[in-house]
């Protein structure tokens, strides 16, 4: 074999993937599906590749065919030069591929799965010695080789995965969603080692990804949809899809973001998008008022609110804002999204007032303690949390920020301290008191086997319903997270949005005081987060209190108060302004990252 | 009130939940049915020591009327076929070493001499011991019909063995096995399914869900108790209907009792597949210990062989089988048609599995760390 | 190109090696449960009943009655007790205190003398294979007494002579059943560890994605599937060991067919075994369903159908036809004849025959279904 040869220079390298007319039919033997639809497109060497898109919009598929893990329905499919369906060995010698289950071995040590995968590739002692030293230096992963694969935190089995993808540099390097479920520090790290390589070792890599400010790095980026190739380009001539069209707001004084921004969503005649941002919402208008000026008059304004020219700042279009500008184009002709309802239920909390001067704490939290033997995983942690309020967890992988919330709900006790929900502590209290409480766990934790009638069903159940006031919770569910039409679908064969969807439905049905939400968002399109969060503003003002642990930071602006958590300590607590002034940053993710670090700095010094 | 029926309707939605993820996949309800159908029947007709097909072969040295009246006895039983007839006895060695004769019949060269002068004299039988049962089974069966045949020549035993069985007047052996398998055949499966249920609940996160909920570990307890036992009892229902109407075994006893004793059975079982499922990390770790369970569990039962050949300490051992008592249970209410008062005493033992284990798993539910 | 195969394959198989090492599930079913299991069949199953509780009744006590039962209480069979009453004895066989019950009327005396006495022999049916032991042993006990009682001359039986059976059990001379159950015992064993525990572990590779990630390197699938018979073949080795040292020290059963024999065979059905678990486990990708398959196709049938209890020439046609469909039949016949009687290559190259011819087609299918494709 001489694949160890000089790799050809990227200025006249021939493309790495070339696909034509790629399809992909599934079939069951109910139905066929299509997973791909006429795919063409050629990928040039040397540089970083960016597959965007929703669930099911077929990127997973994709990543699989460039490995030759799945062969084409037809047309034709050339990675390296090789005909993927025809030399799917051949490929497979030359690239790296990191699935989005990472494929490590969970028994095996970190230098174990290594040396396994350096033998993989035949790497020879000498190379490896060096090369081991860089990876685990670029990884952080040095302290830990002994540590079984199993036991480490998702940031650093994602690093691991991609260390183990790269004992020798391949020709091409795909990754399937490599960021979902890992904190912000963590992403950085895996880009920053990404990027190392392509620079030094000019390896092409292709990238599936939810996060656009991922995808932003790429030289190219592809947006896929219901198997379909929608938009190519570089993120410049994407991004000017939506010039003209984007704008930041002040949020006025007597509202919150969320609310200003709901408010905003709430006009779909005229705003296409909004996100909080900072101290300000973001928003993108129809296209057909590119470059035409803010319609304001036609922008109905109830009561105090009043979008004015002042207070609102033309912005630099950002990728996000043109993938959600190039969804909503597409997804008119589709079933799978859902459409961007919610307006009947929307404005009614505008005319409440926002400011509810006294208010009732739900939730106390004080020195609170948990040890699993040596270890603590949380420290002397002390928050309250007032009725109607969205609360955020935030923190890296393994911070703590999953026992705390675990501790809330009563799965697992406290070592010492405090802790009231509901004005008690949901490990001893009786039936009653934990149905007050909903939970939606990290993994949509449903039925995968039951329809979503059925998961309804049971949910309600256990929550004591009468068959009446099920009947008609579930009627109102259904409505609410847009599932009428898919009462009879297994839970398990739907799409990640539709699995959180009925996750929260479920969840909500016996209308909780409080919701607790793990990661809800995590895996989820920037479109489905949209209306996720539309929710969640509507729960709020409708009284719920709302606890949420999240990784995309910029979900953090819509939270009222938040808190971060590392090794166990709470290292801010306060509004998303209090924390975007502790950490001196414009964004919160900046912010994060700098009060994390801060405080990691510091704890070294002292153990120092 | 209120309360208790709140309790209903959420142990009932539990259990209409758990039945459904047993039972909605049509795969999943085959993977029920089909095996025990097709396993009780095959077992049945194979598990047996009772001999129906016996090769032999025979080396008739004496050729004369009375040695081929007494091979005309054998010949004529049914269940031996004489595959071949030898010149000398140096050739029997290779019948039996091949395995294709179970056994040899030697008569001497004197046979008919020593006979007719009122002279004693013996019938030589080699026999295939590679599986000892079977030979001292086949032996019986000549010993019988050589010794008929003297009592017809007028040569008889001055004391005559007249034996009658009760229970099982023909000594099948299927009478015993099979009404045994209306427990066996489904031990593994209700072990299994008990043990995968919170086993899987937990793997997929769906657990946490569950305990977050109103229900307490005593009604997720009996939630998840519920589903098996009646998946258990619908099993021995069809075990118990395969013995009575294709193997015509009849049935003696009471069915409420036999339904007592399938209910106190399933539920000791589920009991020790729900601690199983607490303590096991994920669902392999619990398919694993319900196999290394159930195969000790089945061969201490008695199914196979009995008990009383045990060694003691291992009598003693069976003692937290609950699958022995069934077994025993079961057996005595179908042959013997044993009232409850007959079999109470081993109600004791299963009872105190289900006690133990019960409490067991509902503690762990709640208190076991993730 | 063959080094870079060997080294792929080598660290393929350390990897294995590593991972049955740390998890306490390989161990348990590969080294835990066997000893388990030869422990429990060693000593723990017999069909070799002895001391049976026997009632004996007669309504007439005498001295020649007693002569008659005599033998009872020297016999290792059996443990009588004494009844004055019917009565009494049927209540304990009710209660199932005693198998059976012999009974003498009390004109036996009188019946004796005329050569026409009886003995009612009542048997507890319910457990068949006893009852038909315990009919036995009575009837020889009876004919060994008649004979003693002949030998002194003291009464003339017959006019003509009578002929007597004379059995000789060849290879087990004992007539012990450990002899012929722990050589069983080496086929559920390697079915254990060759299908169940390979069809378990492959199937988590499917379930855990881990084989997506093997599958883009450049080891092929003949690497993979080496990787995972290489070392479940050397686990079922260890059994097979232990089983051997157990068979010879623990429990002196024979071996009579020479060791090379044996461990040649063993081979064979152990690949035949890692062969289906492999097929079982790219078939279903889950761990459930995998170890379901194994246990309905392979272990269960290696107990029942192989001819391990039970004779299979006395089942019907087609019950036997699906026993010959299954490795293990020919398996267990090998191993009786090297244990218990020794090199006969008749019947060693027939069997083999059909192993080899098993391995070749389930290595074949096996090696189709794992294909580097997870459509």
């Amino acid at each position: 074999m001489d694949t160890d040869k000089i790799y050809p220079s990227p200025s006249f390298s021939p493309p790495v993937v070339q696909a034509e007319d790629l399809s992909c039919v599934f079939r069951t033997p109910k139905a066929s599906i299509a997973a791909l639809t006429d795919i063409s497109l050629s990928i040039p060497a040397g540089q970083m590749t960016a597959v965007v898109g929703p669930d099911g919009a077929g990127k997973t598929t994709f990543l699989r065919m460039l490995c030759g893990l799945i062969a084409p329905s037809s047309g034709s499919l050339q990675v390296l030069g090789y005909d993927a369906s025809r030399n799917a060995q051949k490929i497979q010698n030359l690239i790296s591929y990191m699935p989005q289950r990472f494929g490590l071995y969970e028994d095996l040590s970190v230098q174990e799965n290594l040396n396994l995968y350096a033998d993989l590739h035949g790497i020879s002692q000498e190379v490896r010695k060096e090369r081991f030293e860089r990876l685990l230096e670029m990884t952080d992963l040095a302290a830990f080789t002994k540590r079984p694969a199993g036991k480490l935190s998702g940031g650093m089995k994602q690093k691991l995965a991609l260390a183990c993808t790269l004992v020798r540099t391949p020709r091409l390097l795909l990754l399937d969603e490599p960021s979902v479920g890992v904190d912000p520090l963590s992403r950085r790290d895996l880009w920053i080692i990404i990027e190392q390589m392509v620079r030094e070792e000019r390896i092409s890599v292709i990238v599936s990804t939810a996060y656009m400010d991922e995808a932003e790095r790429c030289s190219c980026v592809y947006v896929m949809f219901e198997g379909k190739l929608i938009a190519q380009g570089t993120p410049e001539e994407l991004r000017r899809l939506t010039a003209g069209m984007c704008f930041e707001a002040d949020v006025p004084s007597r509202l919150r973001a969320r609310q200003f921004q709901a408010w905003l969503l709430d006009q779909p005649d005229y705003i296409m998008d909004a996100v909080p941002q900072g101290a300000r919402v973001r928003f993108v208008v129809d296209e057909k008022f590119r470059h035409a000026g803010l319609p304001f008059k036609q922008l109905i304004s109830p009561g105090q609110i009043s979008l004015d020219e002042k207070n609102v700042h033309p912005s630099a279009p950002r990728l996000e804002d043109s993938f959600m500008f190039l969804l909503k184009k597409n997804e008119a002709s589709s079933s799978i999204l859902p459409p961007p309802a919610l307006s009947s239920h929307g404005v009614s909390f505008l005319e409440e007032a926002s400011e509810t001067p006294a208010k009732e704490i739900v939730i106390e939290v004080r020195d609170l303690v948990r040890k699993f033997g040596d270890f603590v995983a949380v420290d002397k942690t002390n928050f309250c949390v007032a009725k109607g309020e969205v609360f955020g967890l935030l923190g890296p992988n393994g911070a703590g920020k999953t026992t705390t919330f675990r501790m809330l709900c009563g799965l697992l006790p406290a070592s010492s301290g405090y802790l009231s929900v509901a004005g008690k502590n949901l490990r001893k209290a009786a039936a009653p008191a934990r149905a007050k409480i909903g939970y939606v766990s990290q993994k949509f934790s449903l039925y995968g086997n039951l329809s979503v009638m059925e998961n309804l069903l049971f949910f309600g159940g256990v929550y004591g319903l009468t068959a009446e006031e099920l009947k008609k919770r579930i009627a109102a569910v259904l409505e609410q997270f847009d599932l009428l039409g898919h009462e009879d679908d297994l839970s398990g064969d739907l799409p990640a949005g539709f699995k959180q969807r009925l996750a929260m439905a479920a969840g909500l049905l016996h209308q909780p005081e409080i919701l607790f939400l793990d990661e809800p968002t995590s895996g989820i399109d920037p479109l489905a987060r949209r209306l996720f969060w539309r929710r969640i503003t509507e729960l709020a003002e409708s009284g719920t209190t709302v606890i949420i642990t999240t990784h995309f930071m910029e979900e953090a602006e819509y939270c009222d108060r938040m808190l971060i958590q590392d090794a166990g300590r709470v290292l801010s607590l306060g509004t998303p302004g209090e924390v975007r002034a502790q950490g001196e940053a414009e964004t919160m993710e900046e912010a994060f990252i700098g009060i994390v670090e801060k405080a990691r700095g510091i704890g070294k010094k002292e153990s120092a | 009130m209120q309360s208790l029926l709140h309790l209903l309707r959420r142990i009932r939605s539990l259990c209409i939940k758990e039945l459904l993820v047993i039972l909605k996949d049509p795969s999943s309800r085959v993977v029920l049915v089909m095996p025990l159908i097709v396993q009780s029947i095959l077992f049945g007709y194979a598990a047996t020591y009772d001999l129906t097909y016996v090769p032999y072969v025979v080396c008739d040295q004496s050729r004369g009327e009375f040695s081929r009246d007494v091979l005309a006895r054998i010949d004529g039983a049914g269940i031996f076929d004489r595959i071949a007839t030898l010149d000398n006895a140096a050739q029997v060695e290779n019948w039996i070493y091949d395995g294709k004769a179970l056994l040899a019949v030697q008569i001497p060269p004197d046979f008919e001499e020593r006979l007719r002068s009122g002279e004693n004299t013996s019938l030589q039988l080699i026999l295939d011991g590679r599986n000892s049962t079977t030979a001292s089974i086949a032996m019986g069966y000549v010993a019988q019909m050589v010794s008929d045949w003297n009592g017809s020549r007028g040569a008889s035993s001055p004391i005559k063995l007249i034996s009658r069985s009760r229970y099982n007047p023909q000594l099948e052996t299927r009478w015993n096995i099979m009404p045994a398998m209306i427990v066996t055949l489904s031990l593994m499966q209700i072990l299994i399914l008990s043990a995968l249920s919170v086993a899987r609940e937990r793997e997929q996160g769906t657990f946490d869900q569950m305990l977050v909920t109103p229900l307490s570990p005593w009604e997720i307890l009996v939630g998840k108790a519920i589903p098996p036992v009646l998946v258990g009892i619908v099993q021995g229902s069809l075990i118990f209907a395969i013995c009575v109407f294709w193997f015509d075994i009849p049935f003696a006893g009471n069915l409420g009792t036999l339904y007592l004793t399938l209910f106190l059975f399933t539920l000791s079982v589920s009991g020790l597949g729900l601690s199983l499922s607490a303590v096991s990390k994920n669902m392999q770790q619990a398919m694993v210990f319900c196999f290394v369970l159930t195969m000790p569990l089945i061969l201490l039962s008695g199914l196979t062989t009995p008990v009383s050949a045990m060694p003691e300490s291992f009598q003693i051992a069976t003692y937290v089988n609950p699958v022995r008592f069934a077994v025993e249970s079961i057996r005595r209410i179908y042959l013997e048609g044993s009232g409850i008062a007959d079999i109470a005493h081993n109600f004791i033992p299963m009872l105190a599995v289900s006690a133990i284990t019960l409490p067991l798993a509902a503690w762990l539910f709640k208190n076991r760390m993730a | 190109m063959m080094k870079k195969f060997l080294v792929r394959l080598n660290a393929l198989t350390v990897k294995e090696f590593r991972q049955i090492m740390r998890d306490p599930s390989s161990i348990l079913i590969g080294l835990i449960l066997p000893c388990v299991l030869i422990f429990i069949f060693g000593y723990g199953l017999s069909l070799d009943v002895n001391n049976i509780p026997v009632a004996v009744v007669m309504d007439k006590p005498s001295p020649v009655a007693q002569k008659v039962f005599s033998g009872l209480t020297g016999s290792r069979y059996f443990s009588p007790c004494w009844m004055s009453s019917m009565q009494e004895a049927e209540e304990l066989m009710r209660r199932r205190e005693v198998d059976a019950i012999l009974h003498t009327a009390s004109d036996f005396d009188r019946r004796l003398k005329r050569g026409e006495a009886e003995v009612q022999l009542i048997l507890h049916g319910a457990d068949s294979t006893t009852a038909t032991l315990i009919q036995q042993y009575t009837a020889g006990l009876l004919a060994l007494r008649m004979r003693s009682e002949l030998d002194m001359g003291k009464r003339p039986v017959s006019p003509t002579g009578s002929v007597e059976v004379v059995p000789r059990i060849w290879f087990n001379e004992a007539g012990t059943s450990t002899w012929y159950l722990v050589p069983g015992l080496v086929v559920i064993i390697m079915t254990l560890v060759g299908a169940f525990l390979t069809a378990l572990v492959m199937a988590r590779e499917w379930e855990r994605g881990t084989l997506e990630s093997l599958f883009v390197t450049p080891a092929g699938r003949a690497e993979i599937l080496l990787s995972k018979i290489i070392p479940y073949f050397l686990l079922g080795f260890i059994g097979l060991l232990l089983c051997l040292a157990a068979a010879r020290w623990m429990f002196g059963v024979p071996m009579r067919g020479s060791l090379w024999l044996f461990f040649l065979c063993s081979s064979l059905y152990l690949l035949v075994a890692l062969g289906l678990g492999l097929i079982i486990s790219s078939l279903t990708r889950s761990q459930f369903l995998a170890s379901q398959i194994a246990l309905i196709v392979s272990f269960l049938p290696a107990v029942i159908l192989s001819g391990f209890l039970f004779d299979l020439r006395s089942v019907p046609t087609i019950v036997r036809a699906v026993g010959s469909i299954l490795p293990a039949t020919y398996f267990m016949e090998i191993l009786k004849t090297l244990f218990l009687a020794g090199d006969n290559m008749n019947i060693i190259l027939r069997n083999s025959a059909a192993l080899v011819g098993y391995i070749v087609l389930f290595m074949a299918v096996a090696a189709h279904f794992t294909r580097k494709k997870l459509d």
